[in-house]
C-alpha cells in the first residue's frame, strides 16, 4: 500500500521500526503516523464503536475527530492519525471508550 | 507564567505569513503548532497555486510552506516556533492554556494574539457513512502525499468543490483509480480548470447526484449513488452503483475557532463563509482590542487569501504593540488591494458577500 | 454544459485557438482559460508580454498571436494546466501540440499513444516527439505529440498502451 514513484513527491523514510498490532508483528518506518503505518499494512478498522461496535477507521487524519482512537502501550483514546510510531509499540484495537488505568 | 508578545496560533499558511509580518515590523513571536510539522495544510499541496506571484501563485502548496519556514528560520531571533503544542483554553487576560507532547499542560500570557487556526472537514450524512475506508478528501491527501501511503485501489469522491477534484487529480498522481467525482449541486464547484484537468484524464464528473448508501461489512466495499432533483430530493431509479475501497467525503469545510469563541469575540453565523466566524476590522481586528483573525479561522477561502490575510494580521497585531513601521498605511493598503483582488472576480461573489455580513 | 461536466465545448475551443494561418505559419499558445479566476502567473511567465491580463487577476487572459512565439515557457507555468502550444508549421497533414503531462512513467520520444479529447476518451494514435522536464518546469514535464490535422480542435491528452 505504499507508493513507490511520484511523479512530484520523494518520500524519504526514516528508520524502519517494529512494532505490534493486537498481537502481530507490524513494520513502519519513523516519522509516520501509527495510522499511516497500520494502513500501509492494509489494517483500515482501528476500533469499535462504544454503543453499537461498528468498526472505525480513520476520518480526518489530522487529529479533530477521535475517529481513530487507539490503545497505545496500555493507553485508550491515543489519536493514532496524529501520534509517530516508535520501536516496540504496542497498539490494539479499542472497544468502546476505553478505561483509564 | 510564560509571557510573549504576540501569539500566533496556528502555522499554517496564515499563521506563518502573520509571524514573518509581525517579525518584520520587529515584534517578537510565538507560534503554537499543534501537529509535529509546521505548514498546516500545505505541506500535502502538490499542485500549482493559483493568485498572483505576492501568493507565491504557480509553485506547489509543499513548496511554499518551504519558502515560508525559511523566512521563519530568518526571523529566528524573534520567532519561535512551539510544535506539538495545542491551545486548548483561552482566558479573559488573554491567558492561553497550551497542552505540549500530549502531557505538559501549561499557560502563556500574550499582549496580542493571532488565531489563525484554520479549519476542519464537513461530514456528509447517508447510511453506513461510518464505514472505514469513507475519509475525509483532506484526510487522503494526508496520507498519501504526506506518509505516501495509498488509500486503497477505487476511489469514488464525493464533492466537486477545488478539494475534491484537486485530490482525485492527486489520487491519479499516486496511481490509483478514481471512479467518479459526484456533486449535489447543479454545476461545478471548483475552478474550472481543475474539472478539466480530470476530465481529459477520463474521470466522470457527476452533478446534481448525492450518495444514497454505503455497502460493506467491516470496511467500504461499494457505493450506491443516485441523480437528485432541483431540490436535493433523490429520483428514485436512477441509482449507480461503483465498487470501490476508498470513498473520500470533500463537502466543504468549517472554520475553526472555538478558542475565539471562548475568548468572547463576537461570533456570527455567516453562511458564506461557511460557518461560525469572528466580526472583525479592516485590520482583522476581532471586537476583542489586540486579538486578530487570520485564514480559514475567520470564514473558508483559498490558500492564497489566508497567506495575505496573515500578513496583514501580523502588520496590524504588531503595530497594536508599537511596532509601527514607517510605511505601515502602504503595506496595509497593499495587502487589502491584494485581497480585494483575489476575491473581486465571480468566484470571490460569495466571500464579498460574507465579508460584507462579518464586518465589526 | 461545461459548468456541470468540465469539458468545454467545441465552439469554446475554437474561439481559444488563433486563425489557421497563424498556427500553420510556427508555434503559439492556446490558453485555455475559460472563467473569471484570481489567477495570473500566465501573464508573468511570458517574456514577450504576449499573454495579458491587466490589472484585475480575475480577468480572462488574452493572449496575442503576432507577438506570441510560442516558446512555452507559459505551459508548465499555468496552475490549471490550461495552455497547450499548437504548431502546424512542421507538416500538411499533422499538427503538432506541446502539452502539460505529470504523470509516471513519462512517454518516451518515438512511442506510440493513444491520443484523448477532452473528455478522456479515445479519438486516435499519437505519436511522441519530445518530452523535456527541465528544472524550470518544476515537475510539470512538457510532451510534443504529433497528431492529424483533424483532431486539431479534438485531441488534449494522451495515455501510454498498456
Amino acid at each position: 500500500m505504499r507508493i513507490t514513484q511520484h511523479p512530484i513527491l520523494t518520500f524519504e523514510r526514516g528508520k524502519e521500526v517494529n512494532f505490534t498490532f493486537n498481537g502481530a508483528p507490524m513494520k513502519g518506518y519513523e516519522g509516520e503516523t501509527i495510522a499511516a503505518a497500520l494502513h500501509a499494512a492494509g489494517v483500515k478498522v482501528l476500533g469499535k464503536s462504544s454503543e453499537l461496535h461498528r468498526p472505525r477507521g480513520f476520518y480526518c487524519a489530522i487529529g479533530n475527530c477521535a475517529s481513530c482512537q487507539m490503545i497505545v502501550d496500555g493507553e485508550p483514546n491515543v489519536r493514532t492519525c496524529i501520534t509517530l510510531i516508535k520501536e516496540g509499540m504496542k497498539v490494539e484495537t479499542q472497544e468502546g471508550k476505553g478505561v483509564i488505568k | 507564567m510564560r509571557e510573549v508578545e504576540l501569539l500566533v496560533i496556528g502555522s499554517g499558511p496564515a499563521g506563518l505569513c502573520a509571524a514573518i509580518s509581525a517579525a518584520t515590523s520587529g515584534a517578537k513571536v510565538l507560534v503554537l503548532e499543534r501537529s509535529f510539522k509546521p505548514g498546516g495544510q500545505l505541506i500535502k499541496q502538490t499542485h500549482m497555486f493559483f493568485g498572483s506571484e505576492s501568493q507565491y501563485a504557480s509553485h506547489r502548496g509543499v513548496d511554499i510552506a518551504d519558502i515560508l519556514l525559511e523566512k521563519v528560520d530568518e526571523f529566528g531571533d524573534r520567532i519561535e516556533l512551539m510544535l506539538n503544542a495545542t491551545a486548548v483554553g483561552f482566558y479573559e487576560d488573554n491567558v492561553v492554556t497550551v497542552l505540549k507532547d500530549e502531557k505538559e499542560y501549561f499557560k502563556i500570557k500574550a499582549r496580542s494574539v493571532v488565531c489563525a487556526t484554520g479549519a476542519y472537514e464537513k461530514s456528509l450524512a447517508f447510511p453506513n457513512n461510518d464505514l472505514p475506508g469513507i475519509y475525509g478528501a483532506g484526510a487522503v491527501q494526508t496520507l498519501m502525499n504526506v506518509y505516501g501511503v495509498r488509500p486503497g485501489n477505487r476511489v469514488l469522491m464525493v464533492g466537486a468543490g477545488n478539494i475534491g477534484v484537486i485530490v482525485s487529480y492527486q489520487l491519479m498522481q499516486a496511481g490509483i483509480e478514481v471512479v467518479a467525482v459526484l456533486d449535489a449541486a447543479p454545476r461545478i464547484g471548483a475552478y474550472l480548470v481543475h474539472a478539466s484537468k480530470l476530465a481529459r484524464m477520463g474521470v466522470p464528473i457527476l452533478t446534481s447526484h448525492t450518495v444514497k448508501e454505503a455497502i460493506g461489512a467491516d470496511c467500504l466495499e461499494a457505493a450506491v449513488v443516485c441523480e437528485v432533483d432541483e431540490r436535493f430530493r433523490p429520483i428514485p431509479g436512477t441509482e449507480k452503483r461503483y465498487d470501490v475501497d476508498v470513498m473520500c467525503i470533500s463537502v466543504g469545510l468549517s472554520p475553526l475557532n472555538e478558542l475565539l469563541a471562548m475568548r468572547g469575540a463576537v461570533m456570527k453565523y455567516v453562511p458564506q463563509l461557511s460557518g461560525s466566524v469572528p466580526l472583525r476590522t479592516n485590520s482583522l481586528e476581532t471586537s476583542i482590542p489586540g486579538v486578530f483573525v487570520a485564514g480559514d479561522a475567520s470564514g473558508i477561502e483559498e490558500a492564497s487569501s489566508a497567506m495575505a490575510e496573515g500578513y496583514l494580521a501580523g502588520l496590524c497585531a504588531a503595530a497594536s504593540l508599537g511596532h509601527v513601521p514607517p510605511d505601515l498605511n502602504d503595506r496595509k493598503l497593499e495587502y487589502m488591494s491584494q485581497l480585494d483582488g483575489l476575491r473581486s472576480g465571480p468566484v470571490g461573489e460569495r466571500i464579498r458577500a460574507g465579508m460584507r455580513n462579518s464586518k465589526l | 454544459m461545461f459548468e456541470k461536466t468540465g469539458i468545454a465545448t467545441r465552439a469554446m475551443v475554437v474561439e481559444k485557438f488563433p486563425p489557421m494561418e497563424r498556427i500553420n505559419r510556427g508555434p503559439v499558445a492556446v490558453v485555455e482559460c475559460y472563467q473569471k479566476i484570481p489567477c495570473n502567473p500566465c501573464q508573468t511567465a511570458c517574456p514577450f508580454g504576449a499573454i495579458r491580463i491587466g490589472e484585475d487577476i480575475n480577468e480572462i487572459p488574452c493572449r496575442d498571436e503576432n507577438i506570441c512565439t510560442g516558446c512555452g515557457v507559459c505551459v508548465a507555468k499555468c496552475p490549471g494546466l490550461s495552455i497547450m502550444i499548437v504548431d502546424g508549421s512542421k507538416s500538411d497533414t499533422t499538427v503538432q501540440f506541446r502539452i502539460p503531462y505529470e504523470f509516471l512513467p513519462l512517454p518516451e520520444a518515438g512511442e506510440e499513444v493513444v491520443g484523448l479529447d477532452r473528455a478522456g476518451q479515445p479519438i486516435c494514435s499519437a505519436r511522441v516527439i519530445k518530452v523535456m522536464a527541465p528544472p524550470s518546469f518544476d515537475r510539470t514535464p512538457v510532451v510534443t505529440l504529433e497528431v492529424g490535422r483533424e483532431y486539431l480542435y479534438d485531441f488534449r491528452n494522451f495515455r501510454r498502451k498498456a
